[in-house]
């Protein structure tokens, strides 16, 4: 029977791939609909692919009032000569280009298949990792040189090495997947595409530290995915990949987790503020120390790591801690998963080794703007990273280098504007948005957002402009000194490289 | 400022309370279970009621106090119920960079109420959201359970008029 693959993306969905599916259904019963993740090159969504003996060939972007057309013209026999026809999804040079680690199976399998997951690599990192000691897992996790990805870039192993160290009844393993920046869609990927990873991963991190439960710290306003995720934990549970026998491996090795849906707010992304939400409080930002490894969830020992961090820990059990350090430079190892969003031509996902050129990714993967006009800044790192002109394309992602400009990476993503863009304004909503989202514990960051507003719109309406230049300055050292989180510590950090690079929009 | 049309909820008071009690009864096993239970509340009764928050509380053995905290402090819970179709309108920094503020006030001014309100005839409430995580195909919209992409002003008249 022929496989025909339409995703349950919702970034697919949001453009009709449920509609194309429906239509399929109904022109050809014959055909088996697979619904898939996406590849991850949303420009073309909805993408169908027809599975043929010479792989997989790809069509997209395919409106729902398309598919009468694709059928007649043999879409499904992998009819090369139909304008919407891209040939072998495998071989575009946007696919061929990455280093697909993480991402392995996101866009390939049926998210929701236990078969499709074992036969495309699944449990091979786990496996592995009950073979060993917990301390030798944690060890391998250290020597990768695997960095969390949430933002920090605290190394993941040493993490795990202090939480396997603290001795307690029980420790937890929280994963973070608030995913609150814009412009960052990687974590809602890996979970709508290939949610057994996380679960893997999890697993592999609760064995590690010795921990038996976890939790999923998921946004709402990612539904599909918590309803993906809900449903792979129930497959993995009846597959006995979680519960009381960890793979039934006679080691006594327990491990449940749930997913816990967030209520709204972006503080809740930073780790005490989700751990404090997890125990069913307000998200109010802790004082560190204690860190959240030693006195975490309820004050017991937790590892907090991103979707993406846990989820590419199965691929380095499986292929061992070197094959995944051999990418990357410097200190910033392995793959990184990169997000282009906003005004961009070819949005989506671009999974390669850390030390690619920002430009690189914005122009080569990301063909410039939507809109056809020039690129005037880009936003790399979500609403607390810096706006960078084209004059810094040649920086490497890297997360020393990114530092180094004053910028950074953060969750990798990368937001693009056109020369229409008046980043007076991009500046004054970071003040905005920091205004509206502080927890409200420190007072640089909840009343120096607001007055960070209102000094913005006084330079910009021309009243007293230098002297309220140095003031927003002093605002902005303010916030950096004397905020608890990086919430009203990176504040600074676009509004400052908005000032910087594009004083003309400030009135200059 | 919300409408006064209040979309009648089904379960009257006193029902609604019992069942509140019920939902928190049977939810308070979790660790943590006050957000569970929230969620739980609104997605079944539309939203939280302040009546509702006594009754949570003693489930739960907090003050008054701490649970009208939390339902406060959170953006997803609403206090009054929502017009029978939310249309909410991503307004982050992607969403931006294709129009999205553009977007949001014509749809204000379409619709004839602001971002957090009710329309006069409880049929829509529209709401601002960052992100959906629908960053490459902005502006990201989303009309009741819908997440739609690459929405025009066009399209979004069109959504709104089969807003019913
Ligand atoms: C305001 C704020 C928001 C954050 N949002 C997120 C988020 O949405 N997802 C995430 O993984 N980390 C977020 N972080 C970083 C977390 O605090 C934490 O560093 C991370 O979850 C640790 O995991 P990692 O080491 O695997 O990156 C945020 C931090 C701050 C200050
Ligand atoms: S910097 Fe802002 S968000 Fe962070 S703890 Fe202080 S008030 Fe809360
Ligand atoms: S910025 Fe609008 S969906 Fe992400």
């Amino acid at each position: 029977m022929t496989r025909v693959f339409v995703p349950r993306d919702s970034a697919a969905r949001s453009v009709g791939a449920d509609e194309v599916a429906e239509r399929l259904a109904v022109l050809a019963p014959e055909v088996e609909v697979v619904r898939n993740g996406s590849r991850g090159m949303l420009w073309l969504e909805p993408l169908v692919e027809i599975e043929t003996p010479a792989g997989r060939i790809g069509y997209g972007p395919v409106a729902p009032e398309d598919i009468d057309g694709l059928v007649a013209g043999g879409m499904l026999a992998g009819a090369r000569d139909l304008a919407a026809c891209l040939g072998s999804v495998e071989a575009l040079p946007w696919m061929r280009q990455q280093q697909r680690l993480t991402f392995a199976r996101v866009g390939v399998t049926d998210p929701l298949s236990v078969d499709d997951y074992t036969s495309y690599g699944g449990l091979r990192g786990l496996r592995q990792a009950l073979a060993q000691t917990p301390a030798e897992v944690v060890e391998t996790v250290v020597e990768s040189g695997l960095r969390g990805r949430g933002g920090a870039g605290f190394p993941t192993g040493i993490k795990w090495r202090t939480v396997l160290g603290a001795s307690a009844d029980l420790k937890f393993v929280c994963c973070n997947a608030d995913e609150g920046d814009s412009g960052t869609f990687a974590d809602r990927m890996l979970i709508e595409g290939d949610p057994f990873t996380l679960i893997e991963g999890m697993t592999i991190a609760a064995y590690a530290v010795g921990a038996s439960e976890g939790y999923v710290y998921l946004r709402s306003e990612y539904p599909d995915a918590v309803a993906t995720l809900r449903a792979a934990i129930e497959l993995a549970r009846t597959e006995g990949w979680l519960g009381d026998d960890v793979l039934g491996s006679g080691s006594g090795f327990v491990f449940d987790l749930q997913v816990r849906v967030g209520a709204g707010a972006y503080i809740c992304g930073e780790e005490t503020s989700m751990l404090e939400s997890l125990e069913g409080k307000r998200g109010m930002v802790r004082a560190k120390p204690p860190i959240p490894a030693l006195q975490g969830l309820f004050g017991l020992p937790t590892v907090v790591n991103n979707v993406l961090s846990l989820a590419t820990v199965p691929t380095i059990l499986a292929n061992g801690a070197e094959a995944y350090a051999s990418y990357g430079v410097g200190r910033s190892l392995g793959t990184s998963v990169f997000q282009l969003g906003g005004n961009v031509a070819r949005g989506g996902i671009v999974e390669t080794a850390f030390g690619i050129t920002l430009g690189e990714l914005v122009n080569d993967f990301g063909g410039g703007t939507s809109s056809g006009r020039p690129i005037r800044a880009v936003q790399v790192g979500g609403p607390l990273g810096a706006y960078l002109p084209t004059e810094q394309f040649d920086l490497p992602m890297d997360y020393e280098a990114f530092a180094a400009a004053g910028a950074m990476v953060g969750h990798g993503g990368i937001v693009v504007f056109d020369e229409t863009v008046n980043m007076a304004a991009m500046a004054r909503f970071a003040f905005e948005f920091c205004a509206a989202e502080s927890c409200g514990k420190c007072t640089p960051c909840r009343v120096g957002a607001v007055r960070g507003v209102e000094t913005i719109d006084r330079i910009v309406a021309g009243d007293n402009r230098e002297k309220n230049l140095v003031v927003l300055g002093d605002l902005c050292d303010l916030m950096t000194d004397g905020s608890l989180c990086a919430m009203g510590g990176l504040t600074p950090l676009p509004v400052r490289s908005a000032v910087r690079h594009f004083g003309k929009d400030f009135g200059s | 400022m919300t409408s006064e049309v209040v979309a009648a909820s089904s379960v009257p008071a006193p029902g609604r309370a019992v069942r509140v009690r019920e939902i928190a009864t049977e939810l308070r096993g979790l660790r943590g279970s006050l957000i569970p239970i929230l969620h739980a509340v609104q997605e079944e009764l539309g939203y939280v009621d302040q009546p509702d928050v006594p009754v949570i509380a003693d489930v739960l053995n907090l003050s008054v106090a701490e649970v009208h905290g939390v339902v406060t402090f959170y953006k997803d819970f609403r206090r009054t119920p929502a017009g029978r179709t939310v249309v909410a309108i991503c307004q982050a920094e992607a969403c931006r960079s294709v129009g999205a503020v553009e977007l949001a006030e014509h749809a204000k001014r379409r619709v004839g109420c602001g971002f957090g309100e009710t329309t006069y005839d409880g049929r829509i409430t529209l709401d601002e959201v960052y992100c959906f995580g629908n960053c490459a195909l902005g502006p990201a919209v989303q009309v009741g359970e819908r997440l739609h992409g690459r929405v025009t002003a066009a399209r979004l008249d069109a959504l709104l008029g089969d807003a019913r």
